[in-house]
C-alpha cells in the first residue's frame, strides 16, 4: 500500500484493490507485447510509403485488430469536440469517445482515476500538477511525425522571426518536455520526450463593446480594464490563475506595480495585487466576475459590461447576435496559452499504438481546419491549410479581409465579407504574446488570496 | 419460528443503519480525517496537522463569509416566513372549496416543474441594466437611469433565494395548519376573539412545528449554497461554500474538508437552536 501512496497521489484512500490493478496490468502487458511486435513489423513496412499527406493513408492493415479499441479523450468543451472524435474514428478505424469535463473535474480525474480515460486534453500549464505523479506517458519525439512542421514556439522556443518567446508564465517550452522517458521531471529546454502533443494555441486579450466605449480605437491598453471611465462596467474572469494575470497586466500598464515575473509572483506581489484590486472592487469598479463562457457572452451582449476578460470564441458569440464586440489588440501584448493532448501512463500494447496513431492524426489537418473556424490556431498550420478554403486561410491566419462570408465549423455565418480578424494575422497576434497562462509556485497562497478578494 | 425481540429490533433498524453508516457516516468520518491532513500541489499528505483549522480561524475572510451567509440566511428566512405563512394561512382558512385549494396549492408548485437553475437564471434578463424591469420603469418615466443595484447585487441574491425557497417554508406550515381543528377557531370566534387574536393565540402556536421545519429547510439551504450567490451577485459576493468550492477546484482538499467540518458544526448548532425553541418531536406526536 505504502509504495502506491506516492505514485497514485490522492488515490491512496480510494477503495480500489491495488493488487487487482497490478494483476490486470500485467495481463495486458503480456498479451499487448506480442501484438505490438506484430504492429511494429507492419508499420515499418508501410510507414514510409504512407506519410501524412492524405488522411486516408493511415495504416489500415491492422484494422481488424483496432476496430474494438475505444480511446477516451477528455477535455474542455472548446477543444474536446465530438465531430473531431468522429472524424478520427472514420480515418483511423478505432473509436474515439470525447468526454467534456470542467477543468477541476479533469484534473482530479487525471490524478485520482488516471485509468478512467486515455487521452488528457489539457492546458499546458496544468502539466505542472501531473509532474511526479506518474499519470502521463512521455511521447518520444521520433514517434510524433509532425514535430518538424510544428511552429517554433513549441519546438525551439522562438517566434518564426527568431525572437525568443517570452518567459513570464508557463511557456510551451517550460511545460513541453520531460527530462527522460520516465515522464518524471520537466525539462526547461527541449528534449526527445514530449509531455504532450500541442493541439491548439491562441492569444487572449480584453473584449470590448466598441459601440459603448466610443469606438474600437478607444481601448488600447490593458490599463483600460481598471480605468475609472469604465467604473461599474468592467468584468473579470473568476479563475485565479488567469484573472490575476489580467489584473497584473492592467496594474503594470498603469505603473502601479512592477513585477519581476507576472507569471510567477512572490507572496508580496500577490498581496499587493490583491490589495489594489480589492480597493477597486470596493469602489464598485467591477460589475461582475464570470466563471463560464456563457456568462461572459451574456454580460457583454446585455450591455452589463463594456470591457472584460474574454475568450476569442465568446467575442464571436456576441458578434453572432448582431452586437459589435471587439477582441482589442493592446499595446502591452497578449496573454498566450496553449493546449495539448497527452496519453495516459496506463496505455500499453495495441491501445498505446492506437493512441500514438491518434496523436499523429490529430494535427494532420482535419482538426486544425475545424478549430481554425472557431478562431484557434493549430501548431501545424500547413496541414490545416489543406482543410480550409483559401479565403478561410486568408481570413483566419493571414489577417486579410474576408473575400467571402466566413462560416463557423457548423456552417453558421460568423463574419460578413470584408471583415478583418481582430488583431490581424497569426504572428501579428501570437508574436505579441508577452505572458503565458500559468500555475504559480505560490498557487496555494494565490487561491486563498483570490478568495479573499472575491469575498471582499 | 419465533424471533427474539432483540434480534427483531436489530433486523428492523438494520437496513437503515447500514445505509446511513455507509453513505453518511463513513463519508463524514473521511471528511473529518482529511481535514487534519497536509497537502501540496495535488497530493493529500496523511499526517496530523491543525494548520487547516488554524488558517480558517485566523483568516478574517472566514468571519466575513459567515457573516455574509448568516445575513442572507436571516433575511431570506424572515421573508420566506412571512410569505409562506400568509400563503398557507390563505389556502387553509380562506379558500373554502377543496378543489380550488388543491388547485392553488399546485399552482404554487408550478415553478418547480422547471429546474432550479432555469428559475434562477430567468431573473437575469428581468433585472438587468437593460432588462424588463428597468425598461418598464424608464418607459413609465419613473427613473431616468437604469437601476444598477437590481442585478449582480445582494438584492438579486435575496430575490432568487426567496423565489427558490418560499415553497419549502410554505409546505410544512400548510401541513401543520391543515391539521388545526377548525372547531377551535369557531369556538374562539364565538367567544369573541378577533382575527388577529385567533392568528396569534391559536394558529401561530399550533403551526410552530411547521415553521420550525420550514426554517430548517430554508436556513440549511441558504447556508449550504454557493451557486445562487455566485450567479446572482455576478461573482461579487461569496458564501462559505463558494470559498470551499474554490479550494476543491484548486485540489486543496484538506482545507476544504476543514471548512466543511466547521460549516457542518455551525449549521448543526443553528438547527439545534431551532429545535430548542420548538420541540418538533413533541409537536408532531400531539
Amino acid at each position: 500500500m505504502c509504495r502506491y501512496r506516492k505514485a497514485t497521489g490522492l488515490n491512496w484512500y480510494r477503495n480500489e484493490g491495488v493488487l487487482g490493478m497490478t494483476v490486470g496490468n500485467a495481463g495486458n502487458r503480456v498479451s499487448g507485447l506480442s501484438r505490438r511486435a506484430l504492429l511494429k513489423g507492419t508499420a515499418a513496412g508501410a510507414g514510409t510509403a504512407i506519410g501524412f499527406e492524405a488522411v486516408t493513408g493511415f495504416p489500415t492493415i491492422w484494422a481488424q485488430n483496432v476496430k474494438d479499441v475505444t480511446l477516451i479523450h477528455i477535455g474542455g468543451s472548446y477543444a474536446c469536440i465530438k465531430e473531431i472524435g468522429d472524424q478520427a474514428g472514420k480515418d483511423l478505424g478505432f473509436k474515439v469517445e470525447m468526454q467534456v469535463v470542467d477543468p477541476a473535474t479533469q484534473l482530479s480525474r487525471a490524478l485520482t482515476q488516471p485509468k478512467s480515460f486515455d487521452i488528457n486534453n489539457i492546458d499546458n500549464s496544468s502539466i505542472v500538477y501531473m509532474v511526479g505523479k506518474g499519470v502521463l506517458k512521455a511521447i518520444p519525439v521520433k514517434d510524433y511525425k509532425l514535430w518538424d512542421k510544428t511552429v517554433p514556439i513549441f519546438t525551439t522556443g522562438k517566434f518564426p522571426d527568431g525572437r525568443p518567446i517570452p518567459t513570464q508564465g508557463l511557456s510551451p517550452i517550460k511545460t513541453g518536455f520531460w527530462t527522460g522517458p520516465d515522464a518524471k521531471k520537466l525539462s526547461d529546454k527541449p528534449t526527445d520526450f514530449l509531455t504532450m502533443v500541442p493541439s491548439l494555441f491562441n492569444a487572449d486579450t480584453l473584449g470590448i463593446r466598441p459601440d459603448l466605449v466610443g469606438g474600437r480605437d478607444k481601448v488600447t491598453s490593458w490599463g483600460d480594464l481598471i480605468s475609472p471611465k469604465y467604473k461599474g462596467k468592467a468584468a473579470l474572469v473568476d479563475y485565479a490563475p488567469v484573472g490575476i494575470i489580467d489584473v497584473a497586466m492592467a496594474l503594470e500598464a498603469t505603473d502601479q506595480i512592477k513585477y519581476v515575473d507576472k507569471g510567477n509572483m512572490t507572496k508580496a506581489e500577490i498581496d499587493k495585487t490583491i490589495k489594489l484590486v480589492q480597493d477597486l472592487k470596493k469602489s464598485g469598479h467591477f460589475r461582475a466576475f464570470w466563471s463560464n463562457f456563457d456568462q461572459s457572452v451574456n454580460l457583454m451582449a446585455s450591455s452589463e459590461v463594456v470591457i472584460q476578460s474574454m475568450w476569442s470564441p465568446a467575442v464571436t458569440a456576441v458578434r453572432s447576435r448582431g452586437i459589435d464586440c471587439y477582441f482589442a489588440p493592446l499595446k502591452e501584448g497578449y496573454r498566450g496559452w496553449s493546449n495539448g493532448i497527452a496519453p495516459m501512463a496506463h496505455l500499453d500494447g495495441l491501445k498505446l499504438d492506437c493512441a500514438m496513431e491518434y496523436l499523429n492524426w490529430f494535427n494532420s489537418g482535419w482538426q486544425g481546419g475545424f478549430i481554425a473556424k472557431q478562431g484557434y490556431y493549430t501548431p501545424v498550420p500547413e496541414t490545416a491549410r489543406k482543410f480550409m478554403t483559401p479565403e478561410e486561410w486568408d481570413y483566419w491566419y493571414e489577417g486579410k479581409p474576408a473575400a467571402v462570408d466566413i462560416k463557423d465549423p457548423y456552417g453558421n455565418l460568423m463574419e460578413k465579407k470584408g471583415a478583418v480578424r481582430d488583431g490581424g494575422s497569426l504572428w501579428e497576434r501570437e508574436g505579441h504574446v508577452t505572458v503565458w497562462n500559468t500555475v504559480m509556485d505560490e498557487d496555494r497562497y494565490l487561491t486563498r488570496r483570490w478568495n479573499d478578494f472575491i469575498s471582499a | 419460528m419465533r424471533i427474539k425481540p432483540a434480534l427483531a429490533s436489530w433486523l428492523q433498524i438494520g437496513p437503515l443503519a447500514t445505509v446511513l453508516t455507509l453513505f453518511f457516516g463513513v463519508p463524514v468520518v473521511v471528511v473529518i480525517v482529511v481535514s487534519f491532513f497536509d497537502f501540496d500541489h495535488t497530493d493529500i499528505v496523511p499526517t496530523f496537522i491543525l494548520d487547516n483549522y488554524q488558517e480558517i480561524f485566523s483568516s478574517e475572510t472566514t468571519g466575513r463569509l459567515y457573516l455574509s451567509s448568516l445575513k442572507f440566511a436571516v433575511i431570506v428566512w424572515a421573508i420566506t416566513l412571512v410569505i409562506g405563512f400568509t400563503l398557507a394561512n390563505y389556502l387553509v382558512f380562506h379558500v373554502r372549496s377543496l378543489l380550488i385549494k388543491i388547485g392553488l396549492f399546485l399552482l404554487c408548485s408550478v415553478p418547480f416543474w422547471t429546474s432550479t437553475i432555469i428559475r434562477m437564471i430567468s431573473w437575469i434578463p428581468f433585472l438587468g441594466r437593460n432588462g424588463l424591469f428597468n425598461t418598464m420603469l424608464m418607459n413609465a418615466g419613473l427613473i431616468s437611469q437604469p437601476l444598477d443595484f437590481l442585478l449582480f447585487s445582494d438584492f438579486a441574491v435575496i430575490v432568487a433565494y426567496v423565489h427558490l425557497f418560499t415553497l419549502f417554508m410554505m409546505v410544512p406550515i400548510f401541513n401543520s395548519m391543515a391539521r388545526i381543528d377548525t372547531r377551535l377557531i369557531e369556538a374562539a370566534k364565538d367567544a369573541g376573539a378577533s382575527r388577529w387574536t385567533i392568528l396569534r393565540e391559536i394558529v401561530l402556536p399550533l403551526c410552530k412545528s411547521g415553521i420550525a421545519l420550514g426554517s430548517i429547510f430554508v436556513v440549511t439551504q441558504v447556508m449550504g449554497d454557493f451557486f445562487v450567490v455566485k450567479v446572482m451577485s455576478g461573482g461579487q459576493s461569496a458564501s462559505v461554500v463558494s470559498a470551499l468550492q474554490n479550494e476543491i477546484a484548486a485540489l486543496q482538499y484538506p482545507p476544504a474538508a476543514a471548512s466543511a467540518v466547521v460549516l457542518v458544526i455551525v449549521v448543526v448548532m443553528m438547527v439545534a437552536g431551532i429545535l430548542r425553541v420548538v420541540d418538533i418531536r413533541k409537536e408532531l406526536a400531539s
